[in-house]
């Protein structure tokens, strides 16, 4: 008995897309995980983890779905693990250092706008797996969304001290916003075929919702020269590739290891 | 990290629809609504609920210790306060 072949021609530029949301999701994942056991709290702590999870799952099922796509039997961990820096389709947002809890915080609450705004319209997308883990994944990013508010409202509008160092996390990260909307590196077809949602319809809400926040929290949003874009085409900080060493120096010290 | 301590509240869940909120421990938060969520996070992230109170500790008034033999004691023998003189009638769950 043969398997059938349920899947139609599958360009890299279908693969790539996906790589692109798995990445952002990944590399997320590990920088927030840097947190563990450095939060200012126990509870913080947990929090933060949990976010981390939600991330790593996210980017689990996205790595999975782009090596069934890819067709060359790679999957999740070859993905993860076995691609070097070029290979990686993130957007540079995500990959630089977040030691400060306001920069992680301003990213936070960037990324789970964005992305709660792109699984939203992800979830009419005409591949269905695509569909699927951004239904799933709706719940889980309303969520970080709500927890970067609570404390970007609570360090924005708190003391001095806390509200200035508020500010100058929006104004580290703002640069790196812009990227998020830039389509140069995406393949138009993908949006005319339904597969993928056009990285510049998202600009108009996203803005509009991290302006509301930033607001609320009597904070200024930055206006500031965006960052050249490039990490959807493997052309990342130079930060990326030691977070890559650390993330990826079990599996290929011990290559096969189980425990 | 030295931050100042927080507020401490009590947390209760309640596991499923008819059943009571049961206290399930303590958390450190600034506020009401961080305390709820940060219950959320420590307290029910294996599915052990589909409700949360949180109340500030301080709210809380205990019984103490030293008046624990005028509280408690008395009813140590008045067993007819006890429905053990009846039989449960089968299928009778939560009782």
């Amino acid at each position: 008995m043969t398997t059938p072949r349920i899947t139609p021609r599958t360009t890299s530029a279908h693969v790539d897309y996906v790589l692109g949301l798995a990445d952002d999701a990944l590399v997320s994942a590990q920088r927030m995980g840097w947190w563990i056991s450095r939060a200012p709290q126990l509870e913080e702590d947990l929090a933060l983890a949990n976010i981390g999870l939600d991330l790593l799952g996210q980017a689990r099922s996205l790595l999975s779905h782009a090596g069934r796509l890819e067709g060359e039997g790679r999957d999740e961990d070859d993905l993860a693990y076995w691609r070097d820096e070029r290979d990686f389709r993130n957007v540079k947002l995500v990959e630089r250092p977040q030691d400060d809890f306001g920069v992680a915080m301003a990213r936070l609450l960037v990324l789970s706008t964005w992305q709660s705004e792109l699984y939203a319209a992800l979830q009419r997308s005409s591949d269905p797996v695509l569909a699927a883990v951004a239904a799933k994944a709706s719940k889980e990013v309303a969520y970080h969304h709500d927890h970067a508010r609570q404390w970007v409202l609570r360090l924005g509008d708190g003391t001095d001290e806390s509200h200035a160092r508020m500010q100058a996390a929006l104004d580290a990260e703002w640069p790196w916003v812009a990227e998020l909307f830039d389509q140069s590196h995406l393949d138009p077809a993908l949006v005319a075929e339904g597969v993928a949602v056009a990285p510049e319809s998202l600009r108009e809400p996203v803005l509009r919702r991290l302006g509301d926040v930033v607001r609320e929290a009597t904070l200024e949003v930055p206006e500031v020269a965006p960052r050249v874009p490039g990490g959807r085409a493997g052309l990342h900080t130079e930060h990326l590739g030691r977070l890559l060493a650390e993330m990826q120096h079990l599996t290929r010290s011990h290559p096969g290891a189980t425990w | 990290m030295s931050t100042p301590r927080e507020p401490l509240w009590e947390v209760f869940v309640r596991s499923r629809r008819g059943l009571n909120h049961v206290h399930v421990g303590s958390l450190h938060a600034p506020d009401a609504a961080m305390a709820l969520r940060n219950a959320r996070d420590v307290y029910t992230r294996r599915q052990e609920g589909v409700s949360l109170w949180v109340v500030p500790a301080t709210a809380i008034t205990a019984s103490s210790p030293e008046e624990r033999d005028a509280f408690f004691d008395p009813a140590a023998d008045k067993i007819y306060r006890h429905p053990t003189f009846y039989d449960v009638p089968e299928g009778v769950e939560h009782l």
